[in-house]
């Protein structure tokens, strides 16, 4: 039937006007910086975790002249074999792996008056004298002085090597258990105290909803590090309640689970919450009509219809746990995890191959959990029906007080390790001088960069969320709305959907492969701020695209057919009516990335510089040293930063509702 | 109408809309078959069809909005089959009306006139006489959500006709609407139309609305065009099967063709003036309810076409009744008949009541099994 050879008259080849010209370029554009900034790092990060360094000792000759003239030509090879210097595994190294020469000629002394000659057999192979790299096959004479200074460089080979002996490592591979151990044992915890808490918000009649609400969204205004600096001061081995540790340490899995908890807490409740909202109260009476007793509606209505909020939830906490690098880093003491384990590779070892193979390994359970969590997203959806009817929780004394209680001791716990953050910021010198001070504020006396980290986290954050806001709302309505190019919209999709599976240690890594190559072209923005915020961005691209989605699918299909049709450019309907109606949304895109520029670690730690320290990297690296009140101390100045900023955006939004949603009221 | 055309205008009048072999494909689903069609200036189209016939696709192709597979469209001579929206020459009215929410009255219907470089006074002229066109002259300063449904479909058509559009398209426009204010609506668009004189194709899927506004009815199924006529040409001389079951109540009949038009429905003869197809080939014969016609038995020596029946059924709808005839010569098949109240009772038309039928030639059309 759809033989296009039966078609009596010839195909018609649309002509692109010049709106459809002007939104391609726009989609190629965006979609171009995503391959930059997101596809390109990525894939060098790959090839790195294939690429092996090992010395080729058969690739190099050697002449020596020790007074009667130049003596054979032999290779180092020869003169490793007669020394026995080096072993085949130690010739095994990383890119920038160095050999001296010197190391395997007997008896060499640098004050003897022989003379070396040094060549590459083909050219291309590499060897350093000082800091001048050879590559050429022709002879290169030096003096026994200079000689010791020439060292060989390493040929790159692409295999599995580096997996083998990732694998071949206990004390590398074990991190995979113990970072599912984690992000399970937290999914688990968490799913349950949240569920709880949204249903007492959804389904009870208790006091104070709005309030608790407000407490429970409070940790995602703090970088994750936060919580485990307060539980090494409440449990620590000098902790204000050390005794109920018992023999355990709060350095390990248990540090790391409390405080992930503490993180994960308000992501969970969200999704649950609206899971829950989105049930339909005529089920309830129906269940209700039919003389189902509490629990069995619970068990055959509540949970059923919450199912796909909880699964969804249950990945998207899995998922901030397993990628989270700052709480471990802080309180995971000799416990290894993933996320670590690159920062150990990358900044301890500076074996790059090694973090990269680190950061494939995080990648799978990152793309799985991702996955899932999409899959289940979708269904969510089409659970809700325009006819369902919103649910109005009745009075029931017991049940609400049952629940004010566990919201009192949840939103109490949530404040007080805020609290213990803020009093061991005031304090002098825990626990042996307790009066109150602000010298812990005096940050530039201390490691991390001072208060022009925190300064230049601020100016992060409104860069990030004003460059990110036009660059995720114009790409959205752009893949949206721009008619037909279904290829080109695919692949902006796929690229848009990415970055929420990529965890922020495998971006930052992927950032250093990419961007600090000398011969990319981009290069000049290493060390910048610029590549800072880009990195943020491109990390927190999905979120935000999907929130513009959301909000654009709800404008009426046929805007553009209709501003088309009365011959007015679709950037005039883009000014005019689409950005005024989905100015709610977009001043929620701009807030959820202020706020994640202002706690990241992960994505930044690698590619920060000593011009452009930020407050969330100065808290991790005073912790290290010690400083652990200042890095309390700075972390309240993160919640506090955004604390403001989420007052100025409900104010903001308030004035702006007022000012230009004025048509939405009947 | 350009000068330069006047000569061949007296021989043979130039379609306003030329549309040739349009084929419209998704994927490998062919949602227009090979449609052509003309349509004269000043004319009233309704594409009339159930859904999923393709009539909104044949509009969107119309409006560039999906441009069609294959085939060509001229719009006043020009070709602009490959075109976007924006380089046609059209108004376009949704179901959703689709008003821009965040901007006043006023200023959708000024939507089009902005940028065509007049001044403030002039566009703000132009939008009152077009709300005055619509009756909303005093609405101008609200917004669209501070209107009745009908309301904003009224707007939504000012806006459309703003820019003096050439072609105006409306895709099933009254849908949204209730009842009473649909009827209303009916009456007004087509007084518009009429005193704009402006080319209007329009969308539905309502027969009424069909037979009510339009000079010329498409009737479309599975993505052809089954008969195009005027309203009564499609409720009287239906050209297939399909557009006689569509439109209108139809009483369908298996029966086999005799010669002359004579039509033989298990022994009973009846003459019919339409018929298609050789002898003996067997099809359905159609009438109209109201076409069916209680006679007294005495007249019956002059009539041919008769048939006795019992009224199984007598259903009163206030200004006539319907009836349920069957007959044992019919088998399973009943007949449904429109008698008015009057003859009702002068014929004392019961429930139970043996009465004799006629079923006049005129009105009964034979279709052949297959066509």
């Amino acid at each position: 039937m759809a033989d296009t050879s039966t078609l009596s008259a010839p195909r018609i080849k649309p002509k692109v006007g010049r709106d459809d010209r002007i939104m391609r370029a726009f989609i190629l554009v965006i979609g171009l910086y995503l391959v930059v900034t997101l596809a390109l790092p990525l894939y060098t990060m790959l090839s790195k975790s294939f690429n092996t360094y090992s010395f080729d000792l058969t690739r190099f000759e050697i002449q020596i002249d020790k007074g009667d003239g130049w003596g054979e030509t032999i290779t180092p090879q020869t003169l490793n074999e007669a020394t026995g210097k080096y072993k085949p595994e130690d010739l095994k190294t990383s890119s920038d792996g160095r050999l001296s020469v010197v190391s395997m000629i007997e008896g060499f002394s640098f004050r003897a008056k022989t003379l070396y000659r040094l060549r590459n057999i083909e050219a291309g192979g590499a060897f350093l004298s000082g800091s001048e790299r050879v590559t050429d096959s022709e002879w290169h004479e030096y003096t026994s002085n200079e000689f010791r200074r020439v060292v060989l460089k390493p040929v790159k080979a692409t295999g599995l090597d580096n997996f083998v002996q990732y694998f071949s490592n206990p004390s590398l591979f074990n991190s995979i258990f113990n970072s599912l151990f984690i992000a399970i044992t937290t999914t688990i915890i968490t799913i349950t105290l949240a569920f709880t808490f949204a249903y007492a918000l959804a389904r009870s009649r208790m006091r104070y909803k709005g309030l608790f609400r407000v407490i429970a969204m409070a940790p995602i205004l703090v970088p994750s590090l936060l919580p485990g600096i307060a539980l090494v001061y409440l449990f620590g081995r000098q902790g204000m309640l050390h005794d109920l540790m018992g023999d355990q340490s709060i350095y390990g899995p248990i540090g790391i689970i409390a405080g992930s908890v503490f993180f994960t807490f308000p992501h969970a409740m969200i999704i649950i919450q609206t899971a829950l909202s989105i049930s339909d109260a005529r089920l309830f009476e129906a269940s209700d009509v039919l003389g189902a007793s509490k629990t069995k509606t619970f068990f055959t209505v509540t949970l059923p219809g919450a199912r796909y909020g909880l699964i969804s939830a249950s990945f998207v906490v899995f998922n901030l746990v397993i990628t989270d690098f700052g709480l471990p880093k802080v309180i995971g003491g000799q416990f290894n995890v993933l996320a670590v384990d690159i920062y150990k590779q990358v900044i301890g070892q500076q074996n790059f191959e090694m973090g990269a193979v680190v950061s494939v390994v995080l990648l799978i359970p990152a793309l799985l959990a991702f996955s899932i969590d999409r899959i289940m997203q979708k269904k969510q959806v089409a659970l809700l029906s325009s006819r369902s009817v919103p649910y109005e929780p009745k009075v029931n004394k017991r049940f609400d007080r049952i629940m004010f209680s566990y919201a009192l001791l949840v939103g109490g716990l949530i404040v007080g390790t805020l609290a213990v953050c803020q009093y061991a910021a005031l304090i002098k010198f825990w626990p042996y001088d307790l009066t109150l001070s602000l010298t812990n504020y005096d940050f530039d006396v201390m490691d991390g960069g001072g208060w022009g980290s925190f300064y230049n986290s601020i100016k992060l954050a409104i860069m990030v969320a004003i460059i990110g806001t036009v660059v995720v709302f114009t790409g959205a309505y752009m893949v949206e709305k721009a008619p037909g190019f279904g290829l080109g919209r695919g692949i902006f999709q796929f690229l848009a959907m990415l970055p929420m599976a990529i965890p922020g240690m495998v971006l930052g890594l992927a950032y250093i492969f990419f961007f600090n190559n000398p011969d990319n072209p981009f290069n000049f923005i290493y060390g910048t701020l610029a590549i800072l915020v880009i990195c943020t961005v491109t990390h927190f691209y999905t979120v935000s695209h999907l929130t513009a989605l959301t909000a654009l699918k709800q404008m009426d299909k046929e805007f553009e057919s209709v501003s088309a049709s009365l011959k007015q450019p679709f950037y005039k309907l883009f000014s005019r009516v689409t950005v005024p109606v989905c100015l709610p949304a977009i001043l929620d895109i701009s807030i959820y990335l202020f706020v994640n520029a202002m706690t990241t670690v992960s994505a930044l730690i690698f590619i920060y510089s000593p011009d452009t320290t930020l407050a969330s990297v100065a808290m991790l690296n005073m912790d290290d040293a010690g400083d652990i009140a200042p890095a309390a101390a700075m972390g309240m100045m993160i919640f506090y930063a955004n604390s403001l900023a989420r007052l100025i955006h409900h104010f903001a939004s308030k004035g702006l509702y007022a000012k230009t949603q004025a048509w939405r009221k009947r | 109408m350009g000068d330069g055309e006047m000569g061949e205008k007296s021989d043979r009048k130039q379609a306003f809309l030329q549309v040739r072999n349009l084929t419209k494909m998704f994927g490998s689903f062919t949602a227009l078959k090979d449609i052509s069609l003309d349509v004269a200036e000043k004319e009233f189209i309704c594409f009339l069809g159930p859904s999923g016939c393709g009539k909104t696709t044949f509009l969107r192709a119309i409006a560039g909005l999906d441009i069609q597979t294959a085939g060509t469209i001229k719009q006043a001579g020009k070709d602009i089959s490959n075109l976007p929206p924006a380089e046609r020459d059209f108004g376009i009215v949704f179901q959703s009306y689709a008003l821009f929410p965040n901007l006043t009255v006023n200023r959708n219907v000024a939507y089009g006139l902005e940028s065509a470089g007049e001044g403030k006074e002039t566009i703000s002229a132009r939008v009152n006489e077009l709300l005055e066109l619509v009756g909303l002259a005093d609405q101008g300063d609200k917004y669209p959500a501070q209107l009745s449904g009908g309301q904003q479909q009224r707007i939504a058509l000012a806006r459309a006709l703003a820019t003096s559009p050439g072609l105006l398209l409306l895709d099933e426009p009254l849908s949204a609407l209730d009842a009473r204010v649909r009827t209303h609506l009916r009456r007004e668009i087509k007084t518009l139309q009429e005193d704009l004189g402006i080319t209007t194709i329009m969308v539905t899927h309502d027969q009424e609305e069909a037979l009510t506004m339009a000079d010329k009815i498409v009737v479309m199924n599975h993505g052809t065009i089954e008969q195009v006529g005027t309203p009564l040409e499609i409720y009287r001389e239906p050209a297939t099967l399909f557009v006689a079951d569509f439109v209108g109540e139809m009483n369908q009949i298996p029966a086999v063709l005799g010669t002359k038009g004579t039509v033989n429905i298990n022994g009973i003869s009846l003459q019919c003036n339409s018929f298609k197809g050789k002898k003996g080939s067997s099809g359905i014969v159609t009438i109209r309810p109201e076409d069916i016609v209680p006679i007294k038995k005495s007249a019956a020596a002059k009539t041919k076409n008769i048939m006795d029946v019992t009224i199984s059924e007598m259903e009163f709808l206030g200004s006539f009744w319907r009836a349920t005839l069957s007959s044992k010569k019919l088998g399973d098949t009943s007949l449904i008949a429109d008698f008015s109240a009057n003859a009702a009772r002068r014929l004392s038309l019961v429930e139970g009541a043996s009465i004799r039928i006629e079923l006049p030639q005129d009105a009964l059309r034979f279709y052949e099994d297959g066509a």
